[in-house]
């Protein structure tokens, strides 16, 4: 209430000191008072020249090349690394052909040694058949010799049995001839 | 003890040193050149260290040069087209000169350039001129087709279009200079105001009571952001005008 009464207070007092100071002072609003319009025009026609001068002809000029630059710099960057890329790129691929190249030429000289290895191995195994064979017919020969010669002696121990046997049973004597005539007979 | 608290006194002009005269006309130094001066002083050192470095990657001062060169270039290249350009310069003083000038005089003690209506009715004329010559000089008799659209029925343009076309551009100036004049002076009275409420309650009031100055206190932070942001939206608003006078010159045609 009494914050009320006093604001009251204060905006007549205010208003009151607004017309005591029109009495002592020049009497207008100071903002349309035109007795300072010379002088202000003056002031911002030489700021504001100069303001205008120091920009349009130094720092302007100044930061519009620093943009610039750092525009054709980023641009330039751009430009080098799509050719890095591009050479990155064909570098790859170069590098794929070699690999492939590579890897078909070890493909052709595995499958050559494997080849000729084979090819050995079935040389190897054809000599050793060979060889076996030809072992085996000599074995064979031999086996067929003494089979024959075991026969031809089985007659003269048949013969010699017989002689024996008869020679013990008649308490007499034989003629060899006579016992391998008689076992032949036999046989 | 009232006297300090006058809203208005934040207004007056006061010589600074002695008188100077050039013919009849007073031309002293005042409070208001003296800030003109270092409006423009600032605005210099800004855009020195600014752009001293010419760094590739810019530091603090320079992202701030930058970002005001692009952003008064975007709002010229969006308005008035890529011919409005040659403009740059002139256009990018206006709006760092008022932006300085407003945000200065918000500095308590701080006498503001732009509260005068001389001063924003000499930057709106240099506009309007600008306007002026360079439409005539760039269409010749063309230019007078801003007032004469196409596409409108030629007796609906004679008694009305046209006769309101005229009276608006003719009113450019006034509008112009007493958008930013208005504004200014406002919101300085609202805030002395306020801040001159606040004072008178607390020295007059007794015990307790002095609490109630709370008020009027609050209300002068609050106002505070707020006329700052009418001192950078006023500056906005009178540029980006002119970028659309001068789009009128470039372009008459619409």
């Amino acid at each position: 209430m009494s914050a009320f009464n006093f604001i009251m207070a204060a905006a007549a007092a205010a208003a009151e000191t607004k017309e005591h100071g029109a009495e002592k002072g020049s009497g207008v609003f100071p903002p349309l008072d035109s007795s300072t319009f010379s002088s202000q025009l003056f002031w911002l026609a030489v700021t504001f020249g100069l303001l205008l001068f120091l920009l349009s002809k130094v720092f302007l000029p100044r930061l519009g090349g620093i943009l610039e630059h750092r525009s054709n710099q980023i641009a330039d960057d751009l430009d080098s690394a799509a050719r890095m890329q591009r050479e990155a790129e064909h570098a790859e691929k170069s590098y794929e052909q070699a690999l492939s190249d590579a890897r078909a030429k070890a493909h052709n000289v595995a499958e050559t040694t494997r080849a000729s290895i084979n090819a050995e191995i079935e040389a190897e195994m054809q000599k050793a058949d060979e060889e076996a064979t030809r072992q085996m017919d000599v074995a064979e020969g031999k086996i067929k010799a003494l089979r024959a010669k075991a026969l031809s002696n089985v007659d003269d121990i048949a013969a010699d049995t017989a002689k024996t046997l008869v020679e013990s049973l008649f308490s007499g004597k034989i003629a060899a001839a006579t016992a391998t005539k008689a076992v032949k007979a036999q046989g | 003890m009232a006297d300090p608290l006058d809203p208005i006194k934040q207004f007056e002009i006061h010589r600074m040193g002695s008188e100077l005269k050039i013919g009849n006309f007073d031309v002293s130094f005042t409070n208001s050149a003296f800030m003109m001066v270092v409006a423009v002083a600032l605005i210099s050192a800004f855009m020195f260290f600014g752009t001293s470095k010419k760094a590739l990657v810019p530091g603090r001062f320079q992202s701030i040069a930058e970002i005001s060169y692009e952003f008064i270039a975007d709002m010229i290249r969006s308005t008035a087209g890529k011919d409005g350009l040659k403009f740059f310069p002139f256009i990018f003083a206006l709006f760092m000169f008022i932006l300085f000038a407003n945000m200065l005089g918000l500095i308590p003690f701080f006498f503001t350039t732009t509260s005068h209506i001389i001063v924003t009715f000499a930057l709106a004329m240099m506009v309007m001129t600008t306007v002026l010559v360079v439409g005539f000089w760039k269409n010749r008799l063309k230019f007078l087709k801003l007032f004469w659209p196409s596409g409108v029925p030629v007796l609906l343009k004679v008694l009305l279009v046209t006769p309101l076309e005229i009276i608006s551009f003719l009113s450019r100036p006034l509008s112009h200079s007493v958008r930013l004049w208005a504004n200014m002076l406002a919101g300085h009275i609202m805030l002395k105001l306020f801040a001159g409420f606040a004072i008178m309650m607390f020295a007059g009031l007794a015990g307790a009571a002095k609490v109630g100055a709370i008020a009027p206190f609050a209300m002068t932070v609050i106002l505070t952001p707020l006329e700052i942001l009418v001192a950078f939206l006023q500056a906005y608003v009178f540029t980006i005008l002119t970028c659309v006078y001068i789009s009128d010159a470039l372009h008459p045609g619409h």
